[in-house]
């Protein structure tokens, strides 16, 4: 990630979401901060709960965390298909929590596109049809719809099949369908909820390898669900890790594993290919007083390093991007942070 | 189980059971001995009954005759005004279709048969191919060549008409309840109300409000026919999955777009079952109204069971089913249809074969019967009846078998039903309503006992109390009568796959026939009496014993099935221990349906003559008695719905303990 502060996209601050009687009511009562307790014992259930953090323009976010954790239910306040109990989610510098429903809806045509574990396509519509279908309901006429359909059904790889049904398709192939739907409109902001959940392991590999084609083409900023942490590491550029409706910890998977916030979060990354994800800078030593025979680059990961520095019984040099030297590092080090 | 490991619940649960024992062996001695004390436990006191029925009549009385609505002023009216112009709008779309199918326009012929018969066909074709075709154009070539072709028109043109006011307003109803959780709380209790109500009843103050003939048929038709559509459709659009709805609102689909775009056509199969039970409904209902004066068959079928005629009642019968038959197939195919791809960039002619085809075959069709008149109108020698066949077959029985079935029909009535009638009307009233609304409180707490108590001291005050014990001494003996007949029936069928597609084959037919039907045979043999009501009841509530006893031990998972076979159980043992308890629910659901349709049958069987509450309808139908009509429809229809609340806990605490929801 460059050093330049990004634009924030979407904004969450503070938000709740009680699931049971007079939910506001109770939040009021208690200050806007009861205890997980005291939310169960009024019999009420607290998917989401206090949790704020920022989208930046162009990344991609995931959100992680067991099922049942608040995740789709945190997903829906952002995309107010639920309004949540408390909290502002601000779009744009605009707070949609308190919108009305007649600009909410243009916000929805025009700058957002979801995609669903469970695909949700119209099973009477073709393919071509389901993918026109949100270009339909902005009132755009049929030829220009059926165009951009057309070019969405080759984006996705499904050239050939347009006049098939949903139910005509693999799990993988509906799901393509889904995707295109959803870029339909050229959203700013891309909502996915476990998209890949529903299927196969190696259809889901698939399918991980096209998104990232996909999102080096179009540069979306994206929220994605998931509860997979491998998924998560392959595709996010940040994770946010719930649990019981909490936010624990949010940033880049190198520095969940570098310092997990608790043992939640350190069951997760225990199995993580940690050579893979922290770099050299994140596990550098201070500079050394010698000048080193050999040096690597602080930015880039361990993996790439390792043979290099445990061959050598020397500690290597670390230099930054315009060649100064800033750190070092030796055997001892990696082996620490490695295994 | 041994009882050292019996746990808390299952003894709870016997305790509970102990004390609701004793409770009723309370009732029921209590009751016995305060009968000779009282007189008031042993009869109800005329005394304290409410003049529901004359409060009601008054009602309408002065709604009909005495209400006068800008009185004095030039345009002054009465509500009659109101309906009988409703009546007269409504004659426009029916007399066309009249006109069209049977009586011709004015100087004009209508349409020839050979045309309709060939668009059966072609329109067959289109829904679900060559199958479909062969039955729906067969069955109305069927009832071209059997002399019913005019009659079966008429009835045919009173459905075509009735059918799309039934589904456009069931289908808004749908939307509404679909929609508003208050709608929903109106309108549920009162289709369970309109749907266990006899038609009968409500005929009445639909011919006092719009007089005799085929418009207020239609309006009792749709009385009958609504709530089924207005519940699928309402149960269609609530499933629809979540992941669709909100794939429309991330649209940003606007309230009308979502109905229109997202929910109806996803829940569209749904929908089009509950059109398709608006069909039979209102087929079903076509007979019945034939007694406020719908023309057709229904009248036909009712003018020779007067006559005794029994072989042309069978015949019309028989047309009922044929054409119930073929609106049934067509539209369930139309159901199950699946999406069809259409290429957009092909000429109109090519993307609609069919309707070329059909408007080539309509020209040349009329053309040619303008040269062969026979294919216009059939020529009555050129038809075939079968009518004096089946009238010699009842002779010969009659004089064959009368002796034998004259000696059975006096053993069952004098040693079996006259017995149990005359139990059931010994029993104290407070008895009766006691051990109702324990019942009420074991399967489902308080607030149930407080509804089916209220349920069933209605018929008490309003003095009905001894037609309504009569209708439940023949329901209860038809019912019973119907588990003990269907129930090896439906074990039979779910153990075979032959067995069961035979069984469900029967079930359909015997389902489509008009439920007079079943009185011609058992009149022929069994003359009026209560045996006769029982053994019509019994024809036609036996089906839904079956079917659901073969669903249910269908649905057995076979996970469960294996693990017994595997454990060693013989077929006996799997079938009593392991079968029985998961299909118990499903299988009381048929009971369900089977009282249901006995008192739908009871108020039918009182044309032959019965004392029960049908009885009680039928006469005040004859004296255009509003108030008396509808109190005896109210007291059957309360009595379905407490069987029906009460079957309904049970099942529904069963399957969640069975983990089955
Ligand atoms: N509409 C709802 N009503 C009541 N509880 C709900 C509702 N939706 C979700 N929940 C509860 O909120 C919690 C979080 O659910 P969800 O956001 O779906 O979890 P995840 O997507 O992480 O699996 C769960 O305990 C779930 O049962
Ligand atoms: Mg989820």
């Amino acid at each position: 990630m460059s050093s330049m502060q990004p634009n924030i996209k979407i904004s969450c601050k503070h938000v709740w979401q009680l699931f049971g009687k007079n939910p506001k009511r109770f939040l009021q009562k208690h200050d806007y901060e009861p205890s997980f307790a005291q939310i169960n014992e009024a019999g009420l259930i607290g998917a989401v709960r206090d949790v704020s953090f920022d989208v930046y323009e162009r990344e991609i976010l995931m959100i992680m965390g067991l099922s049942g954790s608040g995740k789709s239910t945190m997903l829906r306040c952002i995309t107010q298909l639920l309004n949540p109990t408390a909290g502002e989610i601000i779009f744009d510098d605009v707070d949609l929590t308190k919108m009305p429903k007649k600009e909410l809806m243009e916000v929805r045509r025009h700058k957002m596109g979801m995609v669903f574990q469970h695909f949700g396509l119209l099973p009477q519509r073709t393919v071509l049809e389901n993918i026109a279908f949100p270009l339909e309901i902005q009132g755009i006429d049929q030829e220009t719809r059926i165009k951009k359909a057309r070019e969405l059904v080759d984006v996705v790889g499904l050239t050939g099949r347009e006049s098939y049904f949903p139910r005509e398709l693999s799990g993988g192939q509906q799901q393509r369908v889904g995707i295109a739907r959803s870029l339909a409109v050229e959203p700013d902001v891309w909502f996915l909820d476990e998209p890949f959940s529903a299927l196969d392991p190696l259809i889901r590999k698939e399918m991980q390898d096209e998104f990232l084609r996909l999102q080096q083409m179009l540069h979306k900023s994206i929220v994605f669900v998931t509860h997979d942490f491998d998924e998560a590491v392959r595709l996010g550029d940040r994770i946010a890790i719930m649990k019981d409706g909490a936010l624990v910890q949010i940033g880049t998977a190198e520095e969940l594993v570098m310092s997990p916030a608790d043992e939640y979060v350190e069951k997760f990354v225990t199995n993580a290919p940690r050579a893979k994800l922290i770099s050299v800078r994140s596990v550098m030593g201070a500079r050394l007083k010698t000048k080193p025979s050999a040096s690597v680059n602080a930015d880039a990961m361990l993996e790439d390093i390792a043979q290099q520095v445990m061959l050598s019984s020397k500690a290597h040099g670390v230099v930054d991007a315009s060649g100064e030297l800033v750190g070092s590092i030796n055997k001892e080090q990696l082996v620490k942070v490695l295994f | 189980m041994t009882k050292l490991e019996r746990t808390q619940e299952q003894q709870d649960y016997r305790q509970r059971a102990l004390l609701h024992l004793g409770v009723a062996a309370f009732i029921i001695i209590a009751g016995m001995l305060a009968k000779g004390q009282f007189a008031w436990v042993a009869k109800y006191p005329r005394k304290w009954t409410i003049p529901l029925k004359n409060w009601i009549a008054d009602f309408f009385e002065k709604l009909v005759y005495e209400t006068k609505f800008f009185e004095g002023k030039a345009y002054e009216f009465v509500p009659t005004d109101v309906t009988r112009g409703f009546v007269s709008v409504m004659e426009y779309p029916l007399s066309f279709a009249e006109n069209l199918f049977f009586k011709g326009f004015q100087d004009g012929a209508p349409m020839p048969w050979i045309t309709f018969v060939g668009l059966a066909f072609i329109l067959g074709h289109w829904v679900a191919g060559w199958r479909v075709s062969l039955i729906v154009g067969g069955a109305f070539l069927y009832l071209a060549l059997f002399s019913v072709w005019q009659p079966s028109m008429d009835t045919f043109s009173l459905v075509i008409i009735t059918v799309p006011f039934v589904f456009i307003i069931g289908l808004f109803l749908g939307i509404w309840i679909s929609k508003s959780q208050r709608a929903e709380a109106v309108f549920t209790p009162m289709f369970d109300l309109m749907q266990s109500m006899p038609p009968f009843a409500y005929m009445v103050p639909i011919v006092v409000m719009y007089g005799i003939g085929d418009v207020p048929a239609m309006i009792a038709t749709a009385v009958f026919a609504i709530p089924p559509v207005a519940r699928c459709v309402a149960l269609g659009l609530k499933t629809v999955p979540d992941n669709v709805v909100e794939a429309g609102k991330m649209m940003g689909a606007s309230d009308r777009q979502m109905l229109w775009q997202v929910l109806v056509p996803t829940a569209r199969k749904t929908i089009v079952v509950g059109l398709n039970q608006g069909i039979m409904q209102t087929l079903a209902m076509v007979v019945l109204a034939s007694t406020i004066g719908a023309s057709g068959l229904g009248s036909k079928l009712l003018n020779s069971l007067q006559k005794l005629n029994l072989g042309e009642a069978l015949e019309q019968g028989l047309a009922i089913v044929v054409i119930a038959v073929a609106l049934d197939r067509i539209s369930a195919a139309y159901a199950a249809r699946p999406p069809e791809y259409i290429d957009k960039s092909l000429s109109w002619v090519k993307r609609h074969p069919y309707l070329v085809i059909a408007g080539m075959f309509t020209i040349v069709s009329i053309l040619l019967s303008f040269m062969f008149p026979a294919l216009r109108v059939l020529p009555d020698e050129m038809t075939v009846t079968t009518a004096p066949m089946w009238n010699a077959g009842i002779d010969w029985v009659n004089a064959n078998l009368y002796e034998s079935v004259q000696g059975f029909r006096n053993f069952v009535l004098i040693d079996v039903l006259i017995p149990i009638k005359t139990f059931f009307l010994a029993i104290p009233w407070p008895t009766f309503v006691g051990l109702i609304a324990l019942l009420g409180y074991r399967m489902g707490g308080w607030k149930l006992a407080l509804i089916v108590t209220l349920l069933i001291l209605f018929p008490l005050t309003v003095g009905l109390w001894k037609q309504t014990m009569i209708t439940v001494y023949m329901i209860g003996t038809a019912s019973l009568v119907c588990i003990i007949l269907g129930f090896p029936i439906g074990l039979l069928a779910s153990k075979s796959e032959r067995a069961s597609r035979v069984v469900i084959l029967m079930c359909d037919f015997f389902q489509t026939f008009p439920s007079f039907i079943y009185l011609i045979p058992v009149i022929m043999l069994f003359k009026v009496s209560d045996i006769s009501a029982i053994i019509a009841v019994l024809a036609f509530a036996l089906v839904p014993m079956i079917r659901y006893t073969n669903l249910g031990l269908r649905n057995v998972p076979e996970g469960t099935r294996e693990a017994a076979v595997q454990l060693g159980a013989s077929p006996w043992q799997r079938l009593i221990k392991v079968e029985l308890p998961i299909a118990l629910p499903e299988i009381m659901l048929g009971i369900n349906q089977v009282i249901f349709m006995a008192l739908f049958m009871v108020a039918i069987t009182a044309l032959i003559g019965t004392q029960d509450l049908g009885n009680e309808i039928n006469r005040a139908k004859s004296g255009n008695h509003t108030g008396k009509a509808l109190v005896a429809g109210f007291c059957i229809a309360f009595l379905g719905i407490i069987a029906d609340r009460i079957i309904t806990a049970w099942t529904r605490e069963r399957k969640s303990k069975l983990g089955l929801t």
